[in-house]
């Protein structure tokens, strides 16, 4: 009676929120394989491009996992975003830092908007739209201010108006490279790198407990002495975390520090926590369930881009998806 | 005699699990029915086949004679079936009015009616003789009101077969009283009630005929007036159970909770505290049993112990002697407390999360030296204390929600027992639990006194209080009002006090 066997039905198999989001994944890939674009889809390099161009919202993707796993929310994504790659551009290519004190300033930047974020939420019990909503609009506005409304790029102003191009820094080239051959690019890795990272933290640690619980139910985990705020702060500050890392990438990958990078990225993420099978309710999900959404994604992007597909009904198909994944999910018995 | 409403053969399954077979039940004009059995007995299943929640089911059901197939709830309520749950299907922030006609508001050439609507719930609520405003939002009645509102709510579609589970677990002795007054009513009408509870008294207060049902089966049917008690036990559990509480000779050692002075503002700063400078003691190894009625604040109390509302509250706590910080719960349990709420689905289990970590989370620093999880030590520790408490799942991952409430108090006890407190608050340990898990509970509040361990008892259930407390504090809007020995204490003398009449006898032994 009392082991913890694992012997589970076929119908619960089924029923199991990992098998439904796989089940959209393969949906989705079996569309590439029939709609291959003259063979495109079965060349590597297009897989590749797949998992460079999701990286970025993949990485917020995790901090979203996070966030929502605890029933909350975070709408600044994006715009922390957005004003960590101006400050990295800014420490780079105009101050010329050296990469490691560029990175970890950029880092704590994050991470401290995401902590203010946690703040307002945690002992202030402002509700996570609002306050995340503030901050997204708060970010964006430092962005303009810190960048002057100007895209930090290597075609830098001089005192006499002339503009000048300095050498690209080389952590910027360092992030964008391709690696393995040319197999694989390094935000890629850093996606995954984050991917691990949470993973540890959900499973692996009493912080990730202490999410679920906050999650599941906050009155309970109180009650059983959960410190609940500090829990929302932590989440917060990890996806504010995870946003700077994405800053940073985003900026090496553009070459620029863009003040209006990053619009709409926060709802990317949250559609790819979404279609993984995490629900907003808070209290259950997992990242691994994140990073089948992060490739259902990925692919029908690419599928549709591939084949020439406008960017009009790519969005409109996204938006068909999304529904189609989560009824997929609600669904009591397949 | 004519039948209201006559059920034969249900069975339904969930998967491959049959959860009713062949049940039988009727129910005539006129009489109070009850269901009993144990938490998963299938009571619960039955009633939702018969107000249409469940319409894939087989066998027959008939009212007044007409056979009948509910594909839904509406099905059901056209029929004249209304189903009072246990938990209150109200809106909160509306009226009392608003909410009786919520869904079929009453219409002028498409403005709705308020003053038609107003008149007829005044009505409606003078029929039962209720004195409720109809102006005032739901979620500022008491609950006893809220769940007479829920019982105006029914009789509005004109409904003359009722379902009522569990309908006084939430209520007050007096509101217990009006209750069944309205019951009294409705058999004289000609309605046909169907009552689930788990209070024995209860039972044998109201009941007509009685039916049992275990594990999904349908045991029998008998007149209450020949069905004796322990036989009606004996039907539910299919064993006898000998004593229905077993509590111990206690041997109370030293002072272990020391509480001095202690005031629970109301949180709005209202003139009435929820608690107000209150003092006690318990002894290592005691029960000391907290009556009071709704509203007297020994929730209340408990909750202000705990660290619930934060350093709100005022005066001393000692716990073996040591001044305890009363700052939050995570503290309160670092020093040696612990507290089962009154409401294992709201505050006391993550509903969507596995056993495993519902029993672990309050003592999961335990299980994580250095913040990193030790899976197996936590396993192997929570296996074993849930098989200390006999629990009944098939795996430790299952969620909670999948279990019956019986089983999810175990889990909740587990959660606090493996906290090693000194002081256990228990606030209406054995509600919405089956009597077969509920003698277990007795049995482990002995076994942990014997261990030394404190506990504070709070429970509406009159005879439990008196045969499981060793002592009993009676409180009245935030004051003890008596203090009672064992021998001393009378379920008159409770009362009286719960009523506010102060009588301190409390002999010093």
């Amino acid at each position: 009676m009392m082991q913890t066997r694992s012997s589970v039905s076929l119908g619960s198999w089924l029923a199991s929120p990992t098998v439904r989001a796989l089940a959209a994944l393969l949906v989705v890939f079996g569309l590439g394989l029939l709609l291959h674009a003259d063979g495109a889809f079965y060349k590597w390099h297009t897989h590749r491009d797949m998992l460079r161009a999701v990286s970025v919202y993949g990485i917020l993707a995790c901090g979203m996992t996070v966030v929502i796993i605890t029933a909350g929310i975070d709408l600044s994504v994006g715009s922390v975003l957005a004003l960590v790659a101006v400050l990295f551009a800014m420490m780079t290519i105009h101050w010329q830092w050296s990469w490691m004190s560029a990175v970890s300033l950029c880092l704590l930047a994050g991470i401290g908007c995401g902590v203010l974020s946690g703040w307002l939420i945690g002992p202030l019990r402002i509700q996570p739209f609002i306050a995340t909503l503030a901050m997204m609009v708060f970010a964006r506005g430092m962005a303009k201010w810190v960048s002057g409304g100007q895209k930090i790029s290597t075609a830098v102003q001089q005192p006499d108006g002339t503009y000048q191009y300095v050498p690209v820094p080389e952590i910027f080239q360092m992030l964008s490279a391709k690696i393995f051959g040319g197999n694989l690019t390094v935000v890629t890795l850093i996606m995954l790198g984050c991917i691990i990272m949470t993973w540890i933290l959900l499973k692996k640690l009493r912080y990730g407990r202490y999410l679920y619980a906050v999650g599941g139910n906050e009155q309970a985990a109180r009650l059983s002495g959960v410190p609940v705020n500090a829990v929302k702060i932590l989440a917060y500050g990890l996806a504010g975390l995870f946003s700077a890392v994405a800053g940073i990438c985003q900026a090496a990958q553009e070459l620029q520090g863009d003040p209006e990078a990053g619009g709409g990225y926060e709802l990317s993420a949250i559609a790819m926590v979404v279609i993984g099978g995490t629900t907003l309710q808070g209290g259950r999900g997992s990242i691994w369930l994140t990073l089948i959404g992060i490739l259902t994604i990925g692919y029908l992007e690419k599928i549709l881009s591939i084949n020439a597909v406008g960017e009009d009904k790519r969005l409109m198909l996204t938006g068909l998806i999304i529904v189609a994944a989560v009824l997929l999910q609600k669904s009591k018995r397949i | 005699m004519e039948i209201l409403l006559g059920m034969k053969n249900i069975s339904k399954s969930f998967g491959p699990v049959e959860v009713l077979k062949d049940v039988c039940f009727d129910l005539r004009p006129g009489e109070v029915h009850i269901l009993a059995g144990e938490n998963g007995a299938g009571k619960s299943t039955l009633m939702k086949i018969v107000g249409g929640v469940y319409p894939d089911y087989t066998g027959t059901i008939e009212v007044k004679g007409r056979p009948v197939r509910f594909r839904s709830v509406l099905d059901a309520a056209a029929a004249g079936i209304a189903v009072i749950h246990q938990e209150l299907s109200l809106v909160g922030s509306m009226s009392v009015y608003e909410n009786i006609f919520l869904g079929r508001e009453v219409h002028r050439k498409g403005w709705v009616c308020h003053v038609r609507m107003r008149s007829s719930a005044r009505s409606l609520l003078e029929e039962l003789g209720l004195s409720i405003r109809v102006d005032e939002p739901v979620d500022r009645l008491p609950i006893g009101q809220q769940q007479m509102v829920e019982i105006a709510k029914a009789l509005s579609y004109n409904a003359d077969i009722l379902v009522m589970d569990e309908p006084t677990s939430a209520l007050t002795e007096p509101e217990v009283r009006k209750l069944f007054d309205i019951i009294a009513r409705l058999k004289q009408k000609g309605c046909g009630i169907i009552y689930i509870t788990h209070k024995m008294e209860e039972i044998y207060q109201i009941a007509d005929r009685i039916t049992v049902l275990r594990d999904g089966r349908y045991i029998g049917t008998e007149e209450a007036a020949k069905l004796s008690s322990d036989r009606l036990v004996q039907w539910m559990v299919g064993r006898e159970i000998q004593q229905h509480f077993p509590r111990h000779q206690s041997q109370p050692g030293p002072v272990r909770l020391e509480v001095s002075d202690f005031t629970v503002p109301e949180p709005a700063g209202g003139p009435i505290p929820w608690v107000n400078r209150v003092s006690f003691t318990v002894h290592a190894g005691e029960i000391v049993g907290l009556a009071g009625l709704q509203g007297s604040g020994n929730s209340h109390l408990l909750h202000g112990l705990f660290g619930s509302y934060g350093r709100r509250v005022s005066g001393t706590v000692r716990i073996d002697g040591q001044v305890m910080p009363v700052i939050n719960p995570a503290q309160s349990i670092r020093s040696g407390l612990a507290l089962l709420t009154n409401d294992r689905k709201t505050t006391g289990l993550i509903l969507g999360r596995d056993i495993i970590e519902n029993a672990s989370l309050a003592s999961l620093r335990r299980f994580s030296p250095g913040g990193w999880m030790r899976p197996r030590l936590e396993t192997e520790t929570v296996s074993r204390t849930l098989q200390r408490l006999r629990l009944k799942a098939d795996r430790l991952t299952l969620p909670v929600e999948a279990l019956s409430g019986g089983n999810q108090q175990k889990v909740v006890l587990a959660k606090w027992i493996q906290t090693d407190p000194k002081v256990l608050l228990l606030d209406e340990p054995t509600r919405g639990v089956d009597v077969g898990a509920k003698h277990e509970i007795y049995q482990w509040m002995n076994e942990w006194t014997k261990a030394g361990i404190a506990i504070v008892l709070i429970t509406s259930e009159m005879p439990e209080l008196l045969a499981m407390s060793d002592r009993i504090l009676v409180m009245h809007r935030g004051c003890i009002t008596a203090h009672l020995t064992r021998q001393q204490a009378t379920q008159e003398k409770i009362l009286q006090a719960a009523l506010g009449q102060t009588l301190l006898e409390r002999t010093i032994s």
